[in-house]
């Protein structure tokens, strides 16, 4: 039976499709998952490490090394595609893991910018958010991380959340519904954002792996542990 | 001297720390929670040293310089301990509004220590624009690209009065090997520091490991500790891997006074 973590990995997959020959970055295990799914079946190009300092190739053997600094070479070249999290993310498509509340004494602080603002000036950006909520899609966000297209991000691709798949090809670059996940409606998406969502007029359902997606799942995440974590 | 005429640049802790000064600007090497010289910096826990500015891709050693209260600023991209996300120490230094931030993108950082290495005033980048590092640090400037007019942040060099990082093997004149997969930006650290100070796993180096392998000439360091270890809690591959059930502790103190002063009286 399809699970929702099944779902959620194949539409973090789908952020690659037609990437090519990039590095794909996913941040977490279930992105992580979704790349590799991606590269098993339909972007067998796609560049993957092994988390640390390593290129692995398809069999799982080291193809090339991959130091941070090597990290941002391909990073500023512009051929990665990174799947970021985020604390929170606005109606303009700008990401938040810096602190909640002010800079000079946040509320909450947290991560740093990390590599946020370069990677989405520089290259396709998609977010992974495991628990939609009103808490996380907010009006402004309190610090600008990763920009969002009106200010200069190369591409936002998609956000891929718990709910569904979105995107900033709204009218006017609002949030757009893509497909929602299976049993969810407009309703659930919308009391859980904070501000509003684009619905074409006969929302997508988010599309079940394939019989062949389905086995890679089942080999890369054998015991469903990463899959399970979504509820 | 050594029989070779070359100077022998071995120092104990003490002496590293008599070279340092208050108020001083302090490059640490490694990254979050991997390869960082916990021994020197325990040592400036310890020390009367104050007022400093820390530039580092910061682990536990932002976290304990912030708890003892020994920063006036750090600048970074982030602060993190790998296996526990978001440093506590940090956290608690910050929430109290306690420590300034330069904070910059990751890419920002390097490009200042590389300005710095090339004695450049700045390096051009778009990273960080239309972002708020922009907005929280308004002394960033932005140039115009003098052949496509394309605006670009110039990252400020981050030159630095000292350079501490630690390492898998040196020999006793500097030369350094960094035998795990990942060099971090050491070598930028180094190149954009007046001294550098080296602690090492051991003193001599692996003749089997291959020239790639030495990050660091002696022309580019200043002072050689032997210290086994030294990475204390964190990680530093192939010699040994992280000590989570430590880091665990050290954790754990941000939120538990008593137990952090045990701890510091164990540990430190």
């Amino acid at each position: 039976m399809t699970t929702l973590g099944d779902i959620c990995a194949v539409a973090l997959a789908e952020c690659f499709r037609g990437d090519g020959e990039i590095m794909a970055s996913g941040m977490g295990y279930l992105p992580s998952l979704g790349a590799r799914l991606a590269r098993a079946t339909f972007e067998p190009g796609l560049v993957l490490t092994d988390g640390v300092a390593t290129v692995l190739d398809a069999a799982g053997q080291p193809e090339w090394p991959m130091p941070y600094e090597t990290v941002f070479d391909v990073l500023w070249w512009g051929r990665r595609h990174v799947i970021m999290g985020a604390a929170q993310i606005d109606a303009a498509g700008n990401q938040n893991i810096s602190c909640i509340g002010p800079h000079t004494r946040p509320k909450v602080q947290l991560l740093g910018a990390r590599g946020a603002p370069g990677n989405t000036v520089c290259h396709p950006t998609s977010y992974w958010v495991p628990r939609h909520s009103a808490r996380i899609f907010v009006g402004a966000v309190d610090f600008v991380s990763g920009v969002g297209p009106s200010r200069g991000a190369h591409e936002i691709r998609r956000v891929v959340s718990n709910l569904g798949v979105f995107d900033f090809g709204g009218p006017d670059g609002c949030f757009r519904a893509r497909s929602l996940h299976p049993g969810v409606t407009p309703d659930d998406v919308s009391r859980n954002t904070g501000f509003d969502v684009h619905f074409e007029d006969n929302p997508c359902v988010s599309r079940a792996p394939s019989s062949e997606e389905q086995a890679v799942l089942e080999s890369l995440d054998p015991d469903g542990r990463i899959r399970g974590a979504v509820t | 001297m050594t029989t070779s005429g070359l100077p022998d640049k071995r120092m104990d802790t003490d002496a590293v720390i008599a070279s340092l000064w208050s108020g001083m600007t302090l490059g640490i090497g490694g990254w979050g929670s991997r390869r960082k010289p916990m021994d020197l910096v325990r040592a400036i826990a310890r020390s009367d040293l104050t007022d400093l500015t820390i530039v580092s891709y910061g682990g536990p050693d932002v976290g304990l310089l912030a708890a003892m209260g020994k920063l006036k600023r750090l600048i970074t991209g982030f602060v993190t301990l790998d296996s526990i996300p978001l440093e506590p120490h940090y956290r608690v230094a910050r929430q109290a509004g306690k420590l300034a931030v330069t904070e910059l993108d990751e890419g920002m950082l390097q490009l200042g220590l590389r300005a710095a290495a090339r004695r450049l005033p700045f390096l051009p980048t778009p990273a960080g624009l239309g972002s708020d590092v922009m907005r929280v640090n308004p002394e960033l400037r932005t140039i115009r690209c003098p052949y496509t007019d394309a605006e670009l942040v110039a990252v400020p060099a981050l030159r630095l009065d000292a350079a501490l990082l630690h390492v898998h093997r040196a020999d006793v004149h500097g030369t350094a090997q960094v035998l795990g997969p990942d060099p971090y930006f050491d070598r930028w650290f180094a190149l954009a520091a007046d001294k550098v100070y080296l602690s090492t796993e051991a003193i001599g180096l692996d003749p089997d490991a291959p020239l790639s392998a030495r990050l660091l000439h002696r022309m580019m360091v200043s002072g050689v500790v032997d210290a086994p270890g030294g990475a204390g809690f964190t990680e530093c591959l192939p010699d040994y891997p992280r000590d989570e059930a430590t880091q665990r502790r050290y954790a754990a103190g941000a939120k538990d006074p008593a137990a952090w002063q045990a701890f510091l009286e164990e540990w430190l």
